[in-house]
């Protein structure tokens, strides 16, 4: 157990997706500069290359990049690690983090020569703690580092749900915070379970060693039941909606593609990864069963919605059910490992395309209500002409949503829904064609609306600048790339997991 | 006999649990949850894990029973303290309450053999960062990832607080901290205790490389000695704005990832120091984060700021 | 039965009332202690696990001890931003009392 004094680290980029952000941070709280985006710009960007290089390092070497923090070993110490998937995610919340900070200049950008303001500092300060939070979730290694990370990622994203102050938010920031510290304390409480049971906390350690026991089912059951909670698992759901609704656009864009995203991340690495295996069948289906409700309940609620965030709110609810679809089709697929069946690859597209596909729609949704001066949705006639981009991007956004062709959540869903089929999950493949139709339904909507005449007696709209509204296109662009990716498992994906090297 | 100690001490935390939960009045159920921070503390004693209950005395009893205190105060006269819900939802939560506790005393009951330990290892390893207090050495080397990112927490924890300031007051001070029953016996304390304090937490500090104690402890003794002053009126709350306040809050965080940079370059790993210098990097380290430590907590116990700024 | 033995059963009940007060309670400060309460049987498992792995002349791992002095400043920072909103909330007129949820039309700029 000597540190590894050897050999210069090729890891040390994994340290700054860590650090840059942190300092970026750090160093806007102490300035108290009156323009905090110059210093959140650039170390975005700096953290999006960083991301982009270990991607590509991961894909050209075929391996995963790991780093051991002061050199120690695990148990005893800390490792960091992207395989094929954490480089893939570290990228996605990367580039998303930039793009909207590119577009919140719109909203946060502050006025020379001022004193610091209010909004300004703590939107930039915790939009790069968002950032670190997600990198140290995508690539930590330890369970309980893993909850700090979580915590992180908490005390970046209840603060920007009531930036604006109001009463609403407020309270619903509130709500947030108690699901989230709720969620973290199970979570906590498994951990120690863990660690009581098998004396180390390293993913890789415990790959090796769970059994099927009563400590072991407790102590997961615990921490998926509170990570559940955090990515808004029907009927966990309630906090979701008004919390993602209430905060500014940009910052419901980050939370809706990347926050609830980050749960879900680390039920996936505690079912595949530090579970025996293999799950039993029963809780593999309920937590399918579970998605399943989210996608229904809350693709009806969507629609019955008058206010347009509140129904993009309540589609994330749905889109992120599918992603707990997942369990039951690897269990039923004939592939040797689950990295290699088209369910899990369909479910890991579905949390990459939709991230992309929502934070689009959120900034979309912030440009037409800036342009509109309200975000009720029958009275969007006119939005097309106002913020036609704004409109084609919500558009390309929603084909994601629907799984419809061409773009990246059409071939998530068919994968999902060929994985159903194949596995003889026919509720799945239902549930998967009905949450097609009514994502139709709520998009068409707006659509249908913004094409519809203005209202007469209503306002001009107020023009947005067109900077913001390509980078809105962008995002909605990426959604639609992902939609020319083959239908079958990608190597990429699969590099380094599973204890491979 | 020792086990009578222990049978005492835990009927003692489950009474004052349930008077936490169960009591009508919220003030009586925040001082049934500082005496059950106290009563933990000795559990953690009768665990042998001093550092632990030093930090449960001062963090999870002390300070987080002030700012309930504080709340407290502020929510009496105003809010009423809400309808509990109907026997049936009451049973409900009794029966998955009762359940969860179930399970895990059943996990209590039945330990692996031999019980997995670390201790060997992190023994074996204790040399080389030249530290006496095994948890020090988890904290500030085998483990410090965690605890650096901690400290970012700590530091989002106070954004996340001052975000809640009202536009108006961005910059100002956060409320006055004086006790409406101003007492003697809190001025005289006010005026004796800080010189002695500010002792007690640098050898808290110092003392944490090899016995308990350690930079939380003595951070949050620190800490005490400020808020103490603040609540006899000899000091107040700091403006949110000063760059001053600002520098103190950051200073432990920057100079802990500083150190962390310069193992990059001295022994070949982030956070990692070379033998012969370890113990003076993570003393200094220690200290650096004691003092931003103090700060932040007494900042998180001030809260958002609650007037405009001074000209 | 062992003193780590009895602080275990001792943790478990202590998660069960902390669960019980956090579904029961109506009002957010007492969900807040609530929480802490649970909180205090997450830590007080760790240090059951350190006091049963002591060995290597160690009266405890001290793994778990340095991850339960970590848990426990994290749990103050939430106490603080928790307390912190609903104080917010007071100010800004809004009745802390978690009675039904609003219906989503009132949420809108």
């Amino acid at each position: 157990m000597m540190p590894a004094q050897v050999a210069a680290p090729d890891g040390v980029l994994l340290i700054l997706a860590l650090m840059l952000p942190s300092i970026g941070l750090l160093a806007i709280f102490v300035l108290g500069h009156s323009r905090p985006e110059r210093i959140a710009l650039p170390v975005l960007a700096a953290n999006l290359a960083v991301a982009l290089i270990v991607a590509l390092q991961v894909g050209h070497s075929g391996q995963a990049a790991t780093y051991r923090l002061g050199g120690w070993l695990p148990p005893l110490g800390i490792t960091l690690r992207a395989d094929g998937l954490s480089a893939a995610l570290i990228a996605m919340a990367a580039l998303i983090l930039f793009v909207v900070a590119i577009y919140a200049r719109g909203n946060f950008a502050s006025k020379a020569g001022g004193s610091e303001s209010r909004q300004p500092m703590v939107f930039w300060t915790l939009l790069l703690g968002l950032s670190t939070a997600l990198n140290t979730v995508f690539l930590a290694q330890d369970l309980f580092s893993l909850f700090v990370a979580l915590e992180l990622l908490t005390f970046s994203a209840v603060p920007l749900v009531c930036l604006e102050g109001s009463r609403e938010t407020l309270r619903a920031a509130l709500r947030y915070l108690l699901f989230a510290l709720a969620g973290s304390v199970l979570y906590l409480i498994g951990v120690a379970l863990l660690y009581g049971a098998y004396g180390t906390l390293d993913i890789a350690s415990l790959h090796q060693v769970t059994r099927a026991d009563r400590a072991t089912s407790i102590a997961l059951g615990l921490m998926i039941a509170g990570l559940m909670a955090k990515a808004a698992l029907f009927p966990l759901h309630l906090w979701l909606p008004p919390a993602h609704a209430g905060a500014p656009a940009p910052a419901s864009a980050v939370l809706s593609a990347l926050v609830v995203k980050a749960p879900f991340f680390l039920i996936l690495r505690l079912w595949f990864d530090v579970a025996p295996q293999p799950q039993p069948v029963i809780a593999g289906t309920m937590l399918a069963a579970l998605g399943a409700a989210s996608i229904l309940v809350c693709s009806v609620l969507a629609l019955r919605q008058a206010r347009l965030k509140l129904m993009v709110a309540y589609s994330t609810v749905a889109q992120v059910g599918y992603l707990f679809l997942v369990f039951p089709l690897v269990m039923g697929s004939e592939a040797a490992v689950p990295w290699a069946s088209i369910g899990w690859t369909g479910g890991v597209l579905q949390l990459v395309s939709h991230a992309f596909a929502k934070a689009s729609m959120f900034l979309a949704a912030g440009l037409i209500a800036e342009a509109m001066g309200h975000d009720r949705i029958d009275d969007l006639g006119g939005a097309a002409e106002a913020v036609p981009i704004s409109i084609a991007a919500f558009a390309l956004a929603g084909l994601s949503l629907m799984g419809l062709p061409p773009a990246g959540g059409f071939v998530a869903k068919v994968m999902l829904l060929t994985a159903a089929v194949v596995s003889a999950n026919w509720w799945i493949a239902a549930t998967i064609l009905a949450g097609g139709l009514l994502a139709a339904g709520y998009v068409f909507r707006v659509i249908g609306r913004a094409f519809a005449d203005p209202a007469g007696g209503a306002p001009p709209p107020k023009a947005v600048a067109r900077s913001r509204e390509l980078a809105v296109l962008s995002l909605a662009g990426v959604a639609l790339l992902l939609g020319f990716l083959p239908l079958q498992p990608f190597a990429y994906l699969g590099i380094g997991q599973g204890g491979m090297p | 006999m020792s086990l009578l100690v222990d049978l005492v001490l835990v009927a003692l935390i489950l009474m004052a649990a349930v008077w936490t939960v169960l009591v009508r009045d919220r003030r009586d159920a925040v001082i049934a949850f500082i005496v059950l921070g106290l009563l933990l503390s000795l559990v953690w004693m009768r665990l042998y894990a001093v550092d632990v209950a030093l930090t449960e005395a001062a963090v999870g009893g002390g300070a987080t029973g002030l700012v309930l205190l504080r709340a407290c105060a502020r929510l009496l006269p105003v809010e009423a303290e809400g309808r509990l819900p109907g026997p049936g939802t009451q049973i409900a939560a009794g029966l998955l309450s009762a359940i969860a506790a179930a399970g895990l005393a059943a996990v209590v009951l039945s330990p692996p053999v031999p019980y997995p330990s670390l201790a060997a290892l992190a023994a074996e390893n204790i040399h080389q960062v030249g530290l006496g207090n095994p948890v020090t050495a988890v904290l500030l080397a085998y483990r410090s990832l965690d605890t650096l990112l901690e400290k970012v927490v700590l530091v989002l924890a106070v954004i996340g607080v001052w975000a809640l300031t009202p536009d108006a007051f961005w910059g100002g001070a956060p409320g006055s901290l004086k006790s409406k029953h101003a007492s003697g016996a809190l001025d005289l304390l006010a005026r004796v205790l800080p010189p002695f304090g500010i002792v007690v937490g640098i050898y808290l500090v110092w003392n944490g490389a090899d016995h308990p104690g350690g930079t939380f402890q003595g951070g949050t003794v620190l800490a005490a000695m400020w808020l103490l002053m603040m609540m006899a009126d000899l000091a107040d709350p700091p403006e949110i704005r000063l760059k001053r306040l600002r520098r103190l809050v950051v200073f432990g965080p920057a100079v802990f990832i500083a150190a962390g940079f310069a193992g990059i370059f001295m022994s070949g790993w982030f956070l990692s120091y070379p033998p012969d210098y370890a113990k003076p990097i993570i003393v200094a380290v220690e200290a650096a984060l004691a003092l931003s430590i103090a700060v932040i907590l007494g900042l998180l116990v001030a809260g958002p700021a609650a007037e405009p700024p001074k000209r | 039965m062992s003193a780590p033995t009895l602080y275990g059963l001792c943790a478990a009940a202590l998660v069960g009332i902390g669960l019980f007060g956090l579904i029961l309670h109506p009002t957010p400060l007492r969900k807040v202690i609530s929480f802490n309460l649970v909180g205090c049987g997450a830590f007080l498992f760790f240090g059951i696990a350190a006091r049963r792995g002591a060995g290597a002349g160690f009266a405890g791992d001290p793994i778990p001890q340095a991850l339960v002095i970590t848990g426990i400043v994290v749990a103050f920072a939430a106490t603080a931003l928790a307390v912190a909103l609903i104080l917010r909330m007071l100010e800004a007129g809004a009745s802390t009392v978690d009675a039904k949820p609003l219906p989503p039309d009132d949420l809108s700029p």
